[in-house]
Parts: structure tokens; C-alpha cells; sequence
């Protein structure tokens, strides 16, 4: 099977080693309704309520959405509302920290015997997607028809460079995936169950296949070291050979995809009735003073975390929420760590800027490198000129806004920005059209 | 103040300077060659080349209140490759008016790098051809360890006549050409680095080759011969893959190589000219975005529309 393009990435993993460090509380935690794809979550709680660690304070606001807990023992200051890293309005819930971190005592472990059981324990242990988009994972494994799955592909590619948080799932939480993971073997009956880990990580890949030796439908994929091959249509394709088609989802090419710390999250949950109130952090950048994975509850604001983390050796220029070829950039340090959150990088001034953009050569380097064969070049001219039909033609809806067209051009053209917005124009005309019908 | 921008955050370091500083390179074995069999000559009339090229270059910019691109250096790749399409007794006027045609009417009014339909340096060499066809037919040259003024038909004039021509000598370009194609090794020298370094690929230049030997041996003609003789190598390896101005897919280079190739036999074994890469590239750059329409990818689970 021809392996699908992408680019070679600095990795910049230095910190895969560094075993997760708790750090100290901050004084209060700011938790979003809105970590994710979906509706908000409704706050249960209000202002002067006691809170303690895991209790549930704010409930699902419609199917694709999810609970969300408290990592911090504490009283709520207030339902406040600030504006995301996305340019959303959110409402949140700000908790002051006692530091006393008392458990809640509704906590308890599920007892799961069916399907059923093992869906409503992953709907209260508040986990979404953990790789990326925070899709309620719920929501994901409400499947109609469990004899559709036929793969379930766990992504520890972890393909963006300098986050190692998937990393330290797969060493330090082994146990906690393999109890989810042997649940969902057991209930969704797949031919197999796939980890797919890149080549650049020979520890993960080597824990995890003493970890499967004694299940015979689990099997450890390497794949190459290649970004993006954590995509989810690359890793499908790689794990699988299923391509999934337009328009749809992977489970129309049979397969299910979880993340490895949505897995272990799972598992912890089902083993302790803890849900998804921490994460695993990986604070990193050429602005970071000492590079290192932490341990943090959701809500610690940036600022917070950078601090306690050790500070910065230079000014930042750029602060990311995640990777560097998808994370998002954010205006300033009073963003909150969100559930989806696995890294948070700073960078220093010099590299906070990319080169200016010059004219397209018409290299074809971008056609190269995408791992979806679309024409980044052929996209900004039909961009420019307004010509949906082309870019219908172009099937811009399938970009997944990886960043190996622009991260290759050597125009320094902003290729995956005019993708996005050529997507947005696109479906809003594609709208109008169905309207007109 | 942070700096809030769209992803990709990072970038490969690649550049439009880097990839012309590499044709560059790739060239310079082929001037090194040029100066041993034409002497210093060569480098002059590829230093008025490239200097005039700069210079046409920075005064359109100029003129039309453009930013300024010839830190791009693709001026400077245009100015060499034309200056290698060349005789060495070209006089140095032409050679600038080569420049010219090539700079400002084939690139710049149609908008700059990446906007011209047509290779600038090829179409500057073709008005050359058309306009000053004695001193471009003039095969005269003094070789740098030689006193003697040699003058010689070139080896396809000499194949059409029917006389000897040594593999070896066209190998080394021991003989009457243009100043950059006869030295074939260095030409291959420089396609080495080209495909090490990334900036091409191997399908037009094998292609065309390619079909330029099978079509030489369909016709009765001396397949190696017709290959290592002419502007070829120079022609596929340094025109023919022009980012701007062929398609940019894998089908669609071989698509064009196979019809340079095919225009080329057609031109040399039966046409009035006896060498004709200059139009068959010409001819199917204008081919170019048909090609690319024909040839462009399939995306990755994409449905009929």
C-alpha cells in the first residue's frame, strides 16, 4: 500500500522523558461551557457553592456535549463569560482554590456489564475527543449498529512536534488504557483493535506491545514518522487501508478512532469513578525557561501554569494552544487549559514571525505534500477569482487543515488559510444554492 | 503584545531564493565546461546575460512601482540559462536585447515570476534566432588551451551531413554548440544535484530523453547520437522542468516530456531547422495549463460531483 504524503517536521520531543510533574494550584481555576464540538454545558452550580475534586458542575447541554467536573476543591467565585482562543463568546464557571483538594464523595466506580453501562460511564466521566477537535466521545461511540465497527484505531501517532502528553499516556497510564481498551474490545466485537504509534516513539511502541501480548485482537502498528500521522483519514488509511469517504464519517469505512489519553481517561474513570478534571500538560517553546510535561487541573489559566512551570528565559512573541503545524494562537495568557488541551507552547519573538509571502512559482511542492492530494495552488487562484464551481471542483471540503502546503511552500504562501476560508465560502454558497432550490 | 496568526506556526525553511540559488549551482558545472572548450568568452556573455537580466528586471519593478524581486534571484537563473542557449561569438548587444525580450516582455508584462505563460529565457532565445540568425548560427570559438579559432558545424548539422562525430566529444562538448549544452556530463552532473536537493524530479528530463532515443531509433537514426547531441540535456533538465511554466503533477511532467520529445525528433529529422528543443518547449509550455487540467490529482476519498 503507497504510503499517503505529508512533511517532515523538527520533533522536537525533548521532553518525552520527563515524567509529568504536579504543579502547585493556582489561587482560581476559569473552567469554559465550551471545550469542544457541540453545545455548551449548563452550569449546576452558582456563585458561593462549595465545590470539591470531581464533582460535576455543569451538565451536558444537548446530545453532542458533555459534563463537566471540577478539578479543584474550592468555593465558586462567579458564572462569568470570556472570549475564547476561537473567537467565541463562552460562558464559564470560576472556582477559588481552597488547596485542600477534598474528593467528592459521590465518586464511585461503575460496574459495567453491557454496552450500555460502559456508554453512560464514558458520558459521566465527561470525556471528548482528546486529540484535537474534543468531539463528545459519547456521542462517538453511540453507534446504531455495532456490527459497523470493524476496527477501533487507537491514535498515539502524536504527530505534531514538541507535545509528548500522548507520550506519557501510553508509558506512565498503560493500565488505564488497556481497561478501557479490553471493555471496548469486549463490547463492540471489532476484528481488531489497532494502536498506531509513529516510529519516533520506539519506548511507546514497545510498551504497548507487552501490554497487548495476551489479547489476541489487539495489534501495535508502527507508522512512519511522517507528520500529520495522527490525522484521522491518514492514520484510518495507514491502520486499516479504509478511506473514508466524503462527507462521511469513519465509522462509514468501519472504523472507530480514539485518542490514548481518551482511552486512559476511560479507564481511570471506570477503575476510580474519577472523571476528566486534570490533564497532562507539555509546557515547551523557544521562550520556555525549563521545557516539561505538568500536571494541571482544567481551568488553570496559562499565565498560571507558565509560572508555576518556571517562567519564561525571553519575552514570548507567540503563546499556542497545541501544536505548532495546528495549534492555535492565543491573544493573551488569560486562556484558561481546556480539555483538549495537551500542550502549550511559547515561543520567543524571532520565531513568532514567518517570512512574508511572495508569488506562487507554481512549484507543485504543496500538491506533494498533501496527504489528501488536493491543489493548494489551484485552491488560492480559484480563491482569489471567486470561482466556487472550482473550488467545488477542488474538493476543498476535505481539507483537514493539516498545514503541510503552507508549512512547505517555499513562496511562504498562507496556503491553509485561504483553504479555510475557501471551505467556509464555499458550504455558505453550496447553502444558498440549496436555499434557492 | 503576542503575535495572533493562522496555523502552520512553523515552516520548512524552504525558499524561492534557495531553490534558484540551487538551479544555480546546478548550472555552474556546465559554465566550468563552457570556459574550457570556449574560453573566457562564455563567462563573459553569461555575465552580460545575467547582469542585464538583473538589471531589466530591477528597472520594470522600478518603472511599474512593483516591489523589487531580484533578491529572488530568478532574474539571475533566466539570464544563465539564456546565455547557455547561446553561441559564444554571440555579439554582447544581442545577448542583452535576449535579456530583455525575455525579462520584460515574456515575464514581466505578464506579471512577474510565476504569472509568464512561456520560459522567458527560451522565447528570448527564439527572438534571437528569428532576428539575428547569422551571429546565432555562428559556430566560431577559441578554446581556452588552444591558439587556433576553431569553426565547426554543429554535430546535428554534421549528423544531417552525414559525417563522423565522436561519442567522447560529446560527452566533454569538445565541439560547436551554444555555450551551456555541449558538456554533457556537467549538464548531468548538475540534474544529480537538482534531483538530490529536490528541486526537480526525474520524470520530464527521463521522459523526454527518453522518447527522444525511442523515436531516433523508430526513424533509422543513431539513437545516442541524437540525444547527446543539441541543446537536450540543457533543454530537459533545465527548461523543460521550470516550475512556472509546465504542469506540476507526475502524469502531467510525463505528459510533457513525452510531447517535447515527440516535437523535437519531429523537428530535427523533419523540419528546416536542424535543432528544435527551443519550439518544442515553446509549444508545449503554451500546452501547459491543458495538461494540468487533464492531469490534476484525485483527491483522497472525494465523490463525483
Amino acid at each position: 500500500m503507497k504510503k499517503l504524503h505529508g512533511v517532515h517536521v523538527p520533533h522536537n520531543k525533548n521532553t518525552a522523558n520527563m515524567k509529568p510533574v504536579r504543579l502547585p494550584l493556582p489561587a482560581s481555576v476559569t473552567i469554559p461551557m465550551s471545550m469542544g464540538i457541540g453545545a455548551p454545558a449548563k452550569p449546576v452550580v452558582k456563585p458561593g457553592d462549595a465545590v470539591k475534586v470531581g464533582q460535576m458542575i455543569a451538565e451536558a447541554g444537548g446530545f453532542v456535549s458533555a459534563n463537566i467536573h471540577s478539578g479543584v476543591s474550592g468555593t465558586v467565585k462567579k458564572i462569568g463569560e470570556m472570549m475564547g482562543a476561537m473567537g467565541r463568546s463562552m460562558q464559564t464557571v470560576e472556582i477559588t482554590v481552597d488547596g485542600l483538594q477534598e474528593v467528592s464523595e459521590d465518586l464511585h466506580a461503575p460496574e459495567i456489564h453491557s454496552l450500555e453501562d460502559l456508554l453512560k460511564a464514558v458520558k459521566d466521566s465527561g470525556v471528548v475527543g482528546l486529540g484535537g477537535a474534543g468531539f463528545p466521545t459519547m456521542v462517538k461511540l453511540s453507534v446504531k449498529d455495532i456490527e459497523q465497527v470493524r476496527y477501533i484505531c487507537v491514535n498515539g501517532a502524536e504527530c505534531e512536534p514538541f507535545i509528548t502528553s500522548d507520550t506519557r499516556t501510553m508509558l506512565d497510564r498503560t493500565d488505564d488504557m488497556m481497561t478501557a481498551a479490553r471493555l471496548l474490545v469486549q463490547f463492540f466485537k471489532p476484528e481488531k483493535m489497532i494502536f498506531g504509534i509513529e516510529k519516533n516513539k520506539p519506548d511507546c511502541i514497545k510498551v504497548m506491545k507487552d501490554a497487548i501480548q495476551n489479547e489476541p485482537l489487539m495489534e501495535v502498528q508502527a507508522l512512519p514518522s511522517m507528520y500529520p500521522q495522527g490525522g484521522e483519514k491518514v492514520l484510518i488509511y495507514h491502520t486499516t487501508g479504509g478511506i473514508v469517504p466524503e462527507g462521511k464519517l469513519p465509522l462509514d469505512a468501519g472504523v472507530l478512532v480514539l485518542n490514548v489519553t481518551t482511552l486512559a481517561v476511560i479507564g481511570q474513570y471506570i477503575k476510580t469513578g474519577m472523571p476528566l478534571v486534570e490533564k497532562v500538560v507539555t509546557v515547551n517553546g523557544s521562550a520556555v525557561k525549563e521545557p516539561k510535561n505538568v500536571i494541571v487541573p482544567i481551568g488553570m489559566l496559562m499565565k498560571d501554569v507558565f509560572e508555576a512551570a518556571g517562567g519564561f528565559k525571553e519575552e514570548p512573541g507567540k503563546i499556542l494552544y497545541g501544536g505548532p503545524m495546528m495549534g492555535v494562537s492565543v491573544p493573551d495568557m488569560e486562556q484558561p487549559v481546556l480539555k483538549t488541551t495537551n500542550a502549550i507552547l511559547a515561543f520567543n519573538k524571532k520565531d513568532s514571525v514567518l517570512p512574508e509571502p511572495s508569488a506562487c512559482i507554481r512549484c507543485g511542492k504543496c500538491v506533494q505534500h498533501c496527504p489528501l492530494h488536493l491543489m493548494a495552488c489551484a485552491v488560492e487562484r480559484a480563491y482569489e477569482k471567486g470561482d466556487m464551481e472550482r473550488l467545488d471542483e477542488l474538493k476543498i471540503n476535505l481539507c483537514m487543515e493539516c498545514g503541510c502546503c503552507s508549512f512547505g511552500c517555499p513562496a511562504h504562501r498562507p496556503l491553509v488559510q485561504t483553504n479555510k476560508l475557501a471551505k467556509a465560502q464555499l458550504m455558505a454558497w453550496k447553502k444558498a444554492k440549496e436555499a434557492a432550490k | 503584545m503576542l503575535n495572533v496568526s493562522a496555523s502552520p506556526h512553523i515552516h520548512s525553511g524552504e525558499s524561492t531564493r534557495r531553490i534558484m540559488l540551487d538551479v544555480l549551482i546546478a548550472l555552474s558545472p556546465a559554465l566550468i565546461a563552457a570556459i574550457f572548450n570556449y574560453g573566457f568568452r562564455a563567462l563573459l556573455v553569461t555575465a552580460v546575460c545575467v547582469i542585464s537580466a538583473v538589471f531589466f528586471e530591477w528597472g520594470f519593478n522600478k518603472l511599474c512601482k512593483k516591489p523589487c524581486t531580484i533578491g529572488d534571484l530568478s532574474a539571475a537563473v533566466t539570464g544563465t540559462i539564456l546565455a547557455f542557449n547561446l553561441p559564444v561569438s554571440i555579439p554582447l548587444w544581442q545577448a542583452a536585447f535576449g535579456s530583455l525580450v525575455a525579462i520584460v516582455v515574456v515575464k514581466g508584462l505578464f506579471g512577474g515570476l510565476g504569472k509568464n505563460f512561456a520560459n522567458p529565457a527560451i522565447t528570448g532565445r527564439i527572438a534571437m534566432f528569428l532576428s539575428f540568425s547569422n551571429t546565432m548560427s555562428d559556430w566560431t570559438y577559441k578554446p581556452l588551451l588552444s591558439a587556433d579559432v576553431i569553426s565547426s558545424a554543429t554535430p546535428l548539422a554534421m549528423i544531417q551531413a552525414g559525417e563522423k562525430v565522436r561519442i567522447l566529444d560529446l560527452l566533454l562538448g569538445m565541439h560547436g554548440g551554444c555555450i551551456g549544452e555541449t558538456c554533457i556530463l556537467a549538464l548531468l552532473l548538475g540534474f544529480a544535484y537538482l534531483l538530490r536537493r529536490r528541486v526537480i524530479t526525474w520524470h520530464t528530463p527521463v521522459v523526454y530523453i527518453g522518447t527522444v532515443f525511442v523515436l531516433s531509433l523508430i526513424f533509422g537514426h543513431n539513437p545516442i547520437l541524437q540525444i547527446l547531441s543539441g541543446g537536450l540535456f540543457l533543454s530537459a533538465i533545465f527548461m523543460a522542468t521550470d516550475y512556472v511554466t509546465t504542469p506540476t503533477t507526475a502524469w502531467g511532467k510525463v505528459i510533457f516530456g513525452l510531447g517535447c520529445g515527440l516535437l523535437t525528433i519531429l523537428i530535427r529529422l523533419f523540419g528546416s531547422y536542424s535543432e528544435g528543443v527551443s519550439f518544442a518547449v515553446l509549444f508545449m509550455n503554451i500546452l501547459t495549463p491543458y495538461i494540468s487540467k487533464w492531469t490534476e490529482t484525485k483527491p483522497f476519498g472525494g465523490m463525483k460531483a
